[in-house]
């Protein structure tokens, strides 16, 4: 067995190690170099979560019920699914406002309450004294087991002499330990960078410690899980272990602690000291929620292992709660044992520094200062610099808690195992859920429903859980237990006859029935008044600022604030935080600041800091010429939070709906480029065109011109030519002008009744002589009775005579046909020129109603034409409401094709 | 970090279809149809699917936050 010495000098090893890493953080945070602004750190010091209760308790949990001790940690891993936005929803709200502890988050939902946050203390304190009793018995026996042998643990005198109790001396460590590590200096923030820094290291210390024992329980006693779990199958007392009592009780009992575990992870202090008031940035809660259930795992991997092989080791005897420490102490193994201790002891005091701290800024912000401020007699108000005052405050309350925390373990440590004490605090501070998540996502919640619920949610668990459990060590009369007075109705762990549920199911029904009826229902009795409802506005909409400055119906000057913010929390730096925020307003001095609400408000969430919102709320009233806040502006911000969200949707729409239109003007851009390339072509098409008659018109009037000697007969074909290709000129130009004026909308027209086959007929006429001078037949195919179109009837014979004279020109001379035909469809009138050319292939037959583009290959064949025949044809049918097109295979002819809807005039003068 | 309107809604939605899902997996009746005396590679039944069920949820919440965010 141990010497007591080197327990006692390796747990103060270990706290010194503690404390230097939390001396090395808080250098760090003061360089600006933060050691905890990581996610992982802000993963692992969640896992202070697991304490003793964990450590030690769940072995004995497992050893009694098998798997009854994981719905403590399935609770967890399912709230940190939401916890992506139920926590991250909390974090913001408290770092807008200042929050420094759970009773301030109350306290500061309802209208920054005093009375509310002193409620919300009072049972934070008393619910949580049994669970840091645990710490005490988990610690104190675990010394007792190494110093002394497990049996020692199940023989010990319940009665010792105080001075001889270990717990005794164990929580007079504890409170100095943690009166040094969390009280040295008063943060305006709260926060204690050092501590997390130790939380994070205590949290490897455990789960390694526990691995240890785990994998030495497991491969060092047994041989892995298989053997362990193979040999307990063969003993019908470990067999049972295996599997849950499967009845409606039993599972009713696992969602019970499941819900009661979800809402413990948020609400215990400690846990919304570190997961809240310590979070350095919101961001780290996505990574905290998986990290932070998988921690919750691997400490409970080798639970059932060691339960069960504690229980084969020792078929009777030991607690349970020990076998981590007995069962390699039994095998010799003293170094394993020590490492145990050790890792218990990180989980203890892990767990009583954070809570103690916690419940110390709560007693000290919420319970003491609104008393001593209230108190005129001690003549505060007049004292210069209360922050010394503050600190002496949390350190008394650390000790208080502390030493409530053994009372409790002597009243009635003995009657419960581990859990059993645990779980006790679980249901007190469960009565917290509805106000705080009430208070996150309902409007409507106020004061009154919050004080109803807390009151009579405490008062059931305090009648249901923590009485009996004093009844139960013989603390109180155990008659107490058949109900007061003997009414059988009334007996505390069978309320009004309910039987059949654990007494923490039961408990739990009961108090959170109580709560949330008198929550809602007291909350309905009227409707938020101006403060609470701009408390609503901040908690429950975005955390609009505007509704915490509009409290504030009047201004108080800086001589006023100042000095006010400087006695708590030091005149130096009030005087720094108030030069940040002159800078952050754009004035030059601190002493220019305006005297308006703004600055009330910011002097109050300063002081909120350090003092917490309600007892700042009433110091800064005290030199605020306080007007009525403006009740409708507040609601309207209320409205606005929702309408926010409306817009940002709308928001969203409207960024959608303009990324489309980019898109759109994208595609016009480049459509427009497109366009301008095209205009370049045809300006340098044009240019092209017109140069070959001007040159072939210069060169033969130079000749005439240079040589007089050229007889008549060269003179008479050399101007022929001139004739030929001016004529040429003056139609190209002609057409260019045409189709311009066409393009650009201005070309005239003269529109009427048209019979079309008239126009046919004479567009023929008129082209005869070309035919036959080429050798070409022309046949016509035309109804009798010509059908009537609205259209310009020049324009059409243009079309026509276009189309004829360019197929004449692509048949072959002398075995050339051309067919003309027209037809009336059902809506309109159909004319079709075919040819027996050569035919226009597939990929051309767009291309041909380009501007200057011909049929067959430019480079090979001379240009027959201008190249805007075509273009200047398919204008004015479409202007018409027609179409023309081509049907063509190559070395087959080519048919042009155009359709003119049937004019009214022609359907009914006929 | 930066994530879209869009994405952090998906994320919310997983992690709440995840949450239903943990509460569907871990109580009554699916625990029911794993609590036999029965054994897995050695290992109670029980036990090897409550942790099972755990590392798949875990896993899942993990990629369901992780994703997208680096």
């Amino acid at each position: 067995m141990a010497q007591g010495w080197i327990l006692l000098l390796a747990s103060l090893i270990y706290l010194g190690i503690l404390f230097a890493i939390a001396y090395w953080a808080d250098r760090r945070s003061d360089a600006g170099r933060s050691v905890i602004d990581h996610p992982t750190i802000y993963a692992l010091s969640l896992g202070v979560y697991c304490t003793t209760w964990t450590f030690y308790g769940s072995v004995g949990r497992a050893a009694a019920t098998g798997i009854g001790f994981l719905p403590i940690y399935l609770g967890p891993t399912l709230m940190f699914a939401l916890g992506w936005f139920v926590l991250r929803k909390i974090v913001r709200v408290a770092k807008a406002n200042r929050i420094t502890s759970i009773a301030d988050f109350v306290a500061s939902r309802y209208g920054k309450s005093q009375l509310l946050g002193g409620l919300v203390t009072v049972i934070a304190v008393v619910g949580v004294i049994p669970y840091i009793a645990l710490q005490l018995k988990a610690v104190s026996n675990s010394f007792t087991v190494l110093a002394g042998g497990p049996d020692l643990v199940t023989a010990r005198a319940a009665a010792a002499p105080m001075l001889q109790d270990s717990a005794f001396y164990v929580a007079i460590v504890l409170a100095a330990f943690t009166i040094l590590f969390g009280t040295r200096h008063l943060d305006a923030t709260e926060r204690h960078e050092g501590m997390v820094a130790a939380i994070a290291f205590e949290s490897v210390v455990k789960l390694l410690a526990f691995f240890v024992v785990g994998l030495y329980v497991t491969y060092g006693v047994f041989d892995g899980f298989g053997d362990i779990f193979g040999r307990a199958a063969e003993i019908p007392r470990l067999a049972k272990l295996a599997v849950a009592r499967d009845t409606a009780a039993s599972y009713g009992s696992w969602a019970a602690l499941t819900f009661l575990s979800m809402l413990s992870v948020m609400l215990l202090p400690r846990q919304f000291q570190i997961a809240v008031v310590e979070n350095v940035n919101e961001s780290h809660v996505a990574r905290s929620v998986w990290l932070f259930p998988l921690y919750l795992l691997l400490i409970n991997v080798f639970v059932l292992p060691i339960a069960v092989g504690g229980l084969m080791q020792f078929p009777g005897g030991v607690d349970a709660d020990t076998f981590v420490l007995t069962v390699p102490l039994a095998r010799g193994q003293e170094a394993i044992a020590l490492l145990v201790f050790i890792g218990g002891l990180s989980a203890a005091t892990g767990m009583v520094i954070v809570e103690t701290i916690a419940l110390s800024t709560m007693v000290c912000n919420d319970l003491v200062m609104p008393l001593l401020l209230r108190w005129k007699a001690l003549g505060l108000d007049r004292r210069p610099d209360l922050s010394g005052l503050l600190l002496e405050i949390r350190r008394w309350a650390i000790a208080v808690i502390l030493m409530l925390g053994y009372a409790y373990f002597r009243a009635a440590g003995e009657a419960y195992a581990l859990v059993a004490i645990g779980l006790i605090s679980f249901a007190a501070v469960a009565q917290f859920a509805p106000a705080v998540f009430g208070g996150l996502y309902w409007k409507d919640g106020t004061r009154e429903g919050a004080l109803a619920g807390l009151s009579a949610g405490f008062l059931v668990w305090a009648y249901t859980l923590l009485l009996p459990s004093f009844a139960k060590s013989g603390w109180l009369p155990s008659d107490f237990m058949g109900g007061p007075f003997g009414l059988e109705l009334l007996r505390p762990q069978q309320l009004f006859g309910l039987a059949g549920l654990d007494e923490i199911s039961h408990s739990l029904f009961w108090s959170l029935l109580a709560n949330i009826a008198c929550y809602v229902g007291f909350s309905l009795r009227r409707s938020p008044d101006a403060r609470e409802a701009g408390q609503a506005a901040v908690f429950v909409g975005t955390g609009d600022a505007r509704a915490g400055v509009l409290q504030w119906g009047g201004g108080a000057p800086v001589a006023e604030l100042l000095p006010l913010a400087g006695r708590f929390i030091g005149p130096e730096r009030a005087r720094e935080a108030f030069a940040r925020y002159a800078r952050s307003r754009g004035v030059r001095d601190v002493d220019a600041l305006p005297a308006d609400a703004g600055l009330v408000h910011f002097a109050e969430s300063l002081l909120a800091g350090a003092i917490g919102s309600a007892s700042a709320r009433v110091m800064v009233a005290s030199v605020v010429e306080e007007a009525p806040p403006d009740l409708d502006a507040i609601m309207n911000i209320l409205d606005e939070a929702s309408q926010v969200r409306a817009h940002s949707r709308e928001i969203e729409q409207k960024s959608r709906e303009l990324e489309a239109a980019t898109a759109e003007l994208r595609a016009a851009n480049e459509r427009l480029r497109e366009l301008d390339r095209m205009k370049d072509d045809f300006i340098s098409t044009v240019s092209h065109e017109l140069r070959t008659p001007l040159t072939s018109i210069r060169a033969f009037s130079e000749m005439l011109f240079e040589d007089p000697r050229i007889d008549l007969e060269e003179r008479k074909r050399f101007l022929g030519i001139i004739v030929h290709e001016t004529e040429r000129l003056t139609r190209l130009i002609n057409q260019i002008l045409d189709l311009a004026k066409l393009e650009s909308g201005r070309a005239e027209w003269t529109s009427g009744d048209v019979n079309l086959v008239e126009v046919v007929r004479e567009s023929c006429e008129s082209l005869s002589q070309l035919y036959r001078d080429k050798g070409v037949a022309l046949t016509v195919a035309l109804p009798d009775q010509g059908p009537i179109v609205q259209a310009d009837r020049d324009r059409l014979m243009q079309v026509m005579i276009n189309l004829l004279s360019n197929a004449v020109k692509f048949v072959a001379p002398e075995t050339g046909r051309v067919r003309v035909d027209a037809e009336v469809e059902h809506a309109g009138v159909r004319v079709t020129v075919a040819d027996n050319g050569p035919g226009i292939p597939p990929e051309d037959q767009e291309a041909i109603f380009e501007k200057f583009r011909q049929g067959g290959s430019v480079l090979t064949d001379k240009p027959v034409g201008t190249g805007l025949g075509l273009p200047i044809s398919r204008q004015i049918v479409e202007y018409f409401g027609g179409r023309l097109w081509v049907e063509s295979r190559a070395g087959a002819g080519a048919a042009f094709i155009f359709t003119l809807p049937l004019g009214e005039a022609g359907d009914t003068s006929e | 970090m930066r994530k879209s309107a869009n994405e952090r809604r998906l994320t919310a939605q997983r992690l709440v279809a995840l949450f239903l899902l943990g509460c569907a997996l871990f109580n009554y009746p699916v625990l029911s149809l794993f609590n036999h005396p029965a054994q897995l590679l050695g290992i109670p039944l029980l036990y090897a699917y409550l942790f099972g069920a755990w590392v798949a949820l875990i896993a899942l919440i993990a990629w369901a936050v992780e994703r997208g965010s680096d």
